[in-house]
């Protein structure tokens, strides 16, 4: 399993970090977005990979740490707002500067 | 009975909480009744932070347990003499930017009181908390609020900055995860004082995992603080943003600063066994490298607030440098700086405003027009570009020679000595290049001249080079004292870990 979650991890930062150096925004985004699903798998490995346990300390011999899966919700929380707020950005951006290039460049596409 | 004093601790918190979410939900109430509610809120919350620094002069480090959990397990604040110290500095600036700030700016959305106060949640939050998560979770507060702050006025230059600004923070944001989460699978703490303890008695087989953590989060706290390879957001963002934002966002490549003297004196500080003085190799040479670079960028900026943002990076490294040094010498000098360079680029943003409203080609540096007031706004320019090159008799020297004498006898002296002196005197050929072409030449222009008012706040923050200078001594002893108790995190983790609930203070008192 853990090679299982390891590939996962890496595969997500590889197409996040390939997706975030595009030049539009709309790519970066669904970049940044799986750039912090993998954070998110990550934080939660910090607590070690375990199946069918509960994470309460007192319920059997062995459990699951339960502060990673409480880290996670934050974080998922925290990146669902960052990321909706920088979709309404890329709006703007693409409204206000009439390109959706992230360095706002000029109006004409190069073909 | 509970001992009353040490509730004052989560009130920087709570105050600008509170505030921020009542101007929420009264937006529409008239302009004149929420600048009251976010002036008494920043008063208030200054006279706090007064209280908090006379406080923390005992020496002694405050616990605050939120929801009485006993420490490494809940989470809680604490507040030691360098985190009063940035509150005072965090409350003083934001009341000068308020100030600034209601005169105009404020009128352009009706949330500006709101996010200024969700930014002093954060900021405050940063400077309090004694857990790294929540130090994450803060950090993401002032983001936040920076970024509505930052495109508060709109226009396309703005959107187009925040957009790397967002961009740039949400990745940092994620790495920072990363880094807290691979200091929690080797310690299982994020508790700064706990990390403090596990991190001295670390199994040889976990070092790596615990150094790729800790260097990890020198990067993120190094993109908050805008040093050399992570500085690229800061000029673009500060050049477009409002006045009073970018006066206030002063602070905020502060809180990177205060971050990696937190985490790196305490966590991997002296005592840290294998793992000890972690930054010690890149801090200095990196510092060094962005001196030069801002250095360099105030040369080439044709644009009195730009110029203004590459002042902030080469004084950051300034600060980094004598942070870099990691002696009670470096770091006192490092933290007069930080006062001073903090007050002046404040103050220095809103008079590049004054200077942009006066004129009609803006804040652009050429000969084309001279600013209307232009001699009151001279003299301020004189006095702030006198202070940031570090020039007799102003509190830029004072700090400069504090970081120059703490360097003496580090290996790395010539390098040290070099690079500031360099930069001081690039900086003196910028910045009266600058002076020259906007206040000596050209004709005066027609735009009214600012009224007294609204230069009082950027003059009460340049004015404070002089008063830093006068209350020197008191200053220099507090900066030592603070320094001391940094450098010495066994009285820090002692505190934290030993400090007793309510619930044992009273003895099982429901």
């Amino acid at each position: 399993m853990e090679a299982l979650v390891a590939f996962a991890i890496g595969l997500l930062v590889a197409c996040g970090v390939y997706l975030m150096l595009r030049a539009r925004t709309f790519p970066v985004i669904i970049g940044l977005v799986l750039f912090s699903y993998a954070t998110n798998l990550f934080l939660f490995a910090a607590g070690r990979l375990k199946t069918d346990e509960p994470p309460l300390i007192y319920a059997t011999q062995s459990y699951t740490d339960p502060l990673p899966q409480a880290l996670v919700l934050t974080a998922i929380v925290i990146g669902f707002a960052m990321t909706a707020f920088v979709v309404v950005l890329a709006l703007r951006a693409r409204g206000e500067l009439g390109s959706d290039r992230v360095d706002g460049g000029e109006r004409e596409e190069e073909r | 009975m509970i001992p009353s004093p040490d509730h004052l601790l989560v009130l920087p918190v709570a105050i600008p909480l509170l505030t921020g979410a009542l101007l929420l939900i009264f937006a529409r109430w008239p302009l004149v009744v929420r600048r009251a509610i976010s002036g008494v809120a920043a008063v208030l919350l200054a006279l706090i932070a007064i209280q908090l620094l006379m406080m923390s002069g005992d020496d002694a480090v405050r616990v605050y347990l939120l929801g009485d959990w006993a420490a490494p397990f809940g989470i809680l604040l604490v507040l030691d003499r360098l985190s009063a110290l940035m509150l005072v500095l965090t409350a003083l600036l934001a009341l000068f930017a308020l100030a600034y700030a209601v005169q105009e700016a404020d009128s352009d959305g009706h949330n500006f009181h709101a996010l200024f106060q969700f930014q002093l949640l954060g900021l405050n939050g940063a400077f309090l908390t004694g857990d790294l998560f929540n130090l994450f979770v803060f950090f993401e507060i002032l983001l936040l609020a920076s970024y509505g702050l930052l495109l508060h006025g709109g226009g396309a230059e703005r959107t187009r900055a925040g957009l790397h600004y967002v961009v740039l923070n949400l990745i940092g944001s994620s790495f920072f995860l990363i880094a807290a989460g691979l200091l929690y699978s080797v310690t299982g703490t994020l508790n700064m004082a706990d990390l403090a303890v596990q991190m001295r008695a670390l199994p040889a087989e976990d070092l790596p995992i615990a150094a790729a953590g800790g260097l990890l989060l020198l990067a993120v706290f190094g993109l908050k603080a805008a040093l050399l390879p992570l500085h690229f957001w800061l000029p673009h963002a500060y050049g477009a943003a409002a006045a009073p934002v970018a006066a206030l966002f002063a602070i905020m490549t502060k809180v990177g600063a205060y971050a990696i003297v937190r985490v790196f004196t305490l966590v991997f500080g002296v005592e840290a066994g294998p793992l000890a003085g972690l930054a010690d190799p890149w801090l200095l040479p990196v510092a060094l490298a962005s001196i030069a670079l801002g250095t360099i960028g105030v040369l080439a900026s044709d644009d009195l607030r730009r110029m203004t943002a590459y002042l902030v990076i080469a004084s950051v490294g300034t600060l980094l440098a004598g942070i870099g040094l990691m002696t009670e010498a470096g770091l006192s000098g490092a933290l007069y700086y930080l006062v001073h360079t903090t007050l002046v680029t404040g103050g220095l943003f809103l008079l590049a405003d004054l200077v942009a409203n006066g004129r009609r080609v803006g804040a652009r540096i050429t000969p084309r027009e001279r600013p209307a007031g232009a001699g009151v706004l001279s003299v301020l320019f004189l006095l702030g570009a006198m202070a940031m090159i570090g020039m007799p008799p102003l509190s830029g020297l004072i700090g400069k020679l504090l970081i120059l004498l703490a360097a003496l006898p580090e290996p790395a002296v010539q390098w040290v000595w070099t690079v500031i002196l360099i930069s001081s005197a690039m900086l003196l050929i910028g910045l009266s290049r600058a002076g020259i072409t906007l206040f000596w030449r050209g004709p005066p222009s027609p735009q009214a001249a600012p009224s007294a008012l609204r230069l009082l706040p950027a003059a009460a923050l340049i004015g404070s080079s002089p008063l830093l200078v006068i209350f020197g001594g008191p200053l220099t002893d507090l900066a030592a004292a603070t320094a001391g108790q940094v450098l010495n995190p066994d009285r820090y983790v002692e505190a934290v870990l030993g400090a007793a609930t309510v619930r044992e203070t009273v003895g099982g008192a429901p």
